[in-house]
């Protein structure tokens, strides 16, 4: 068994570095999902419940099946099925998109927990890591370098979404029915029929962020995974004005700010751990009041959104 | 809303004086009716296979449910609100209930207090150590000084680390969870005394994703030996197997988590408290209102050693166990500093385990790197 040498303070940006890339993969994929969805002009808050069931589904399809891809594509299903479900409801007239989203989001957490209860307990192996740590000899390094899959995914996922907003055909619809429904209408376009697709899309991404969380890491599925990481990534979306780059970077951002709490008390500063566990929030106020603005309309809204219109 | 109440309330009293319920309830206590059933309920805060402390809880139910002359109904998920007062007034009207365990720690103040004088046939036996005097005399609390079990893991530990660093992930600094962070250090300095352990808080008892950080981040700070106290230890010690550290575990056992770095644990040992009780019960003896204590007293006990304990470090841990079990082994004996450099302990004084100055613990020993606060 190797014991590592410590490494002292190199590890506290290694661990922030580190935990970018670990813990950011289900903030990204809910956030690109999410993003997905607002620009077609729909608000969906119920991908925490979305993330959770993925978790479980993802967790559960893997053990009974013995295939751990399985479980990620079952989990991106699934997410799909809920966001089909806000999707077509919200095309019946005078539902409230948010209304109906924080009802999805305690269908699916409270879904998830009732099936669930039979896999708290069986552990399933998790999804393999690609070493990217090759050329290094401190541990530590190799370590914070073992990379899954799906954040590469993620990670390409997120400037070829960019892409596809301004150069395809698709993401011009889904930017215009976000933009203006009655322009939608005259192009002849049903902005319902483009809003659910874009919303199942989401869904589905939704899903596989809440895969990684039962498949990858934390790696086990149970009552507390998610801990409101859903919600904080429909929350990123509005931060990172809904461009699915800027995603990535506070997906990132958020991901890295949460490992500082545990990476400097690891070094021995013990002193103000809430204060640092509450930085990736404190950040958040910070951006939100420098970029805020009374005179003008968030930049970057789609027109369309209910809490823009 | 305030007629309906007392309406519900009144009948409810009616039915008993009138012995419908008073068939199901009363008499039951102090075992009058000894061949009947003996219906007993368990709360539980979380799920119950959760690899932790609900687990434990469970296990002890599980050990009730093969008794004669029991029947066991359990609730998992009830959160410390009124909630837990609904399921216990359900357990008790509609199952028929006359022993209760509502096992987490905020069920008890305000709402077994609240219960108690209302149902006076019932006995409610609480885990935490709670009851003061003066309390209701049908409430029972327990609690045990599993410190001792982490005592011993710290010498378990010691003895197998390379690195002579521990780690400790803990989620709130409250005196309990102080104190098992202090015993687990003592144990592994009285083996040697260059050993520091390194404390992360996280800030609540159910982080999945902060437990996997800190791990990690211990893990990458050359740390080979980690445990913790948190509800649910499943994800640090699947985590620590993944990073090739040595674990011990806490609440339940977790060896088959990781067959390779589990070296020995603290666990409860609710099956025989739980089934003593009952016993009690059925006999129609008293039931204590406090009862605590530690390896001694079976409150508490220690996981088998894993492969990866030395003979030395059994021989060694073993002697101290049996100092426990013969009850003449005091962990907290001065001269204690704390890690800021303060005397806590006095040297010539010893707070033994019943000790009430170690309940309100604010201090973490020498050798511990963290804060309190």
């Amino acid at each position: 068994m190797a014991t590592p040498e410590a490494i002292g303070w190199v590890g506290v940006p290694l661990a922030v570095i580190a935990g970018a890339i670990r813990v950011s993969t289900p903030f990204l994929f809910v956030s690109l999902g999410e993003c997905l969805t607002e620009r077609s002009g729909r608000i969906n808050l119920g991908l925490e419940g979305t993330l959770v069931m993925g978790a479980m589904s993802g967790y559960g399809v893997a053990w009974l099946s013995g295939s751990l891809w399985l479980g990620v594509l079952a989990a991106g299903v699934v997410g799909s099925l809920f966001g089909l479900l806000h999707g077509v409801l919200c095309s019946l007239p005078k539902v409230n998109d948010i209304a109906l989203g924080i009802a999805l989001m305690m269908l699916g957490t409270g879904l998830a927990f009732f099936l669930g209860k039979p896999l708290i307990q069986p552990a399933v192996e998790n999804l393999p890591s690609i070493n990217f740590g090759w050329w290094s000899d401190i541990p530590q390094v190799q370590e914070a370098l073992k990379i899954n899959p799906l954040f590469i995914v993620g990670i390409i996922l997120a400037p070829a979404m960019m892409w596809a907003f301004r150069n395809t055909r698709w993401g011009l619809i889904v930017r215009m029915v976000g933009d203006s429904a009655d322009a939608a209408r005259a192009m002849g376009y049903n902005a319902n029929t483009v809003r659910v697709l874009a919303t199942v899309a989401g869904g589905f991404l939704a899903g596989i962020g809440g895969s990684f969380l039962s498949l990858y890491y934390p790696g086990s599925w149970n009552e507390g995974l998610s801990s409101g990481q859903g919600i904080t990534a429909v929350a990123l979306v509005i931060f990172a004005r809904w461009n699915p780059l800027y995603c990535l970077y506070a997906s990132l951002l958020f991901g890295g700010a949460g490992a500082l709490g545990p990476a400097l008390q690891a070094v021995g500063v013990t002193q103000g751990y809430y204060l640092f566990n509450a930085a990736p929030y404190i950040l958040t106020l910070i951006i939100m009041v420098a970029s805020s603005s009374s005179r003008r309309r968030l930049a970057g809204a789609p027109a369309e959104l209910s809490v823009t219109r | 809303m305030t007629s309906s109440a007392i309406n519900r309330r009144s009948l409810l009293k009616g039915a008993t004086a009138f012995g419908i319920g008073g068939a199901l309830s009363s008499g039951l206590r102090f075992g009058t009716a000894r061949a009947a059933t003996l219906t007993i309920g368990f709360i539980y805060v979380g799920p119950r296979d959760d690899y932790g402390y609900n687990q434990s809880h469970a296990e002890g139910a599980a050990a009730v449910k093969k008794m004669a002359g029991v029947k066991v109904v359990e609730e998992e998920k009830v959160p410390e609100t009124i909630d837990v007062e609904k399921t216990m007034e359900s357990m008790i009207n509609l199952d028929g209930a006359s022993l209760l365990f509502p096992t987490s720690f905020g069920y008890y103040d305000p709402h077994i207090l609240k219960l108690a004088p209302k149902y006076k046939d019932v006995t409610f036996l609480h885990c935490g150590g709670l009851w003061k005097e003066g309390g209701p005399a049908n409430v029972g609390s327990y609690f045990g000084y599993i410190d001792e079990a982490q005592y011993l893991s710290g010498i378990v530990a010691a003895y197998t680390s390379k690195t002579k660093k521990m780690g400790f992930v803990a989620a709130k600094p409250i005196p309990q969870v102080l104190r098992n962070i202090n015993s687990f250090t003592l144990g592994a300095r009285s083996v040697d005394p260059t050993i520091t352990t390194q404390v992360i808080f996280t800030g609540d008892w159910s982080m999945p994703v902060k437990e996997a950080e800190a791990t990690n981040s211990l893990a990458d700070q050359g740390i080979d030996v980690i445990t913790c106290h948190v509800d649910s230890p499943k994800v640090l010690v699947e985590t620590a197997e993944t990073r090739g550290m040595f674990v011990c575990g806490y609440h339940a056992s977790q060896a088959a988590l990781a067959p390779k770095g589990y070296l020995t644990g603290a666990e409860w040992n609710w099956e025989k408290v739980y089934t003593d009780y009952v016993t009690m019960i059925q006999k129609g003896e008293k039931v204590p209102n406090m009862l605590r204590g530690g390896l001694k007293e079976g409150i508490v006990k220690r996981s088998a050693y894993g492969a990866p304990v030395s003979d030395e470090a059994r021989k060694h841990a073993d002697s101290v166990y049996d100092k426990f079990m013969a009850g003449d082994f005091v962990i907290y004996k001065g001269p204690i500093k704390s890690n800021t450099g303060k005397m806590v302990i006095d040297s010539g004084v010893s707070q033994g385990q019943t000790d009430i100055a170690l309940e309100s613990m604010d201090y973490l020993v020498e050798g511990v790197v963290g804060s309190t606060s």
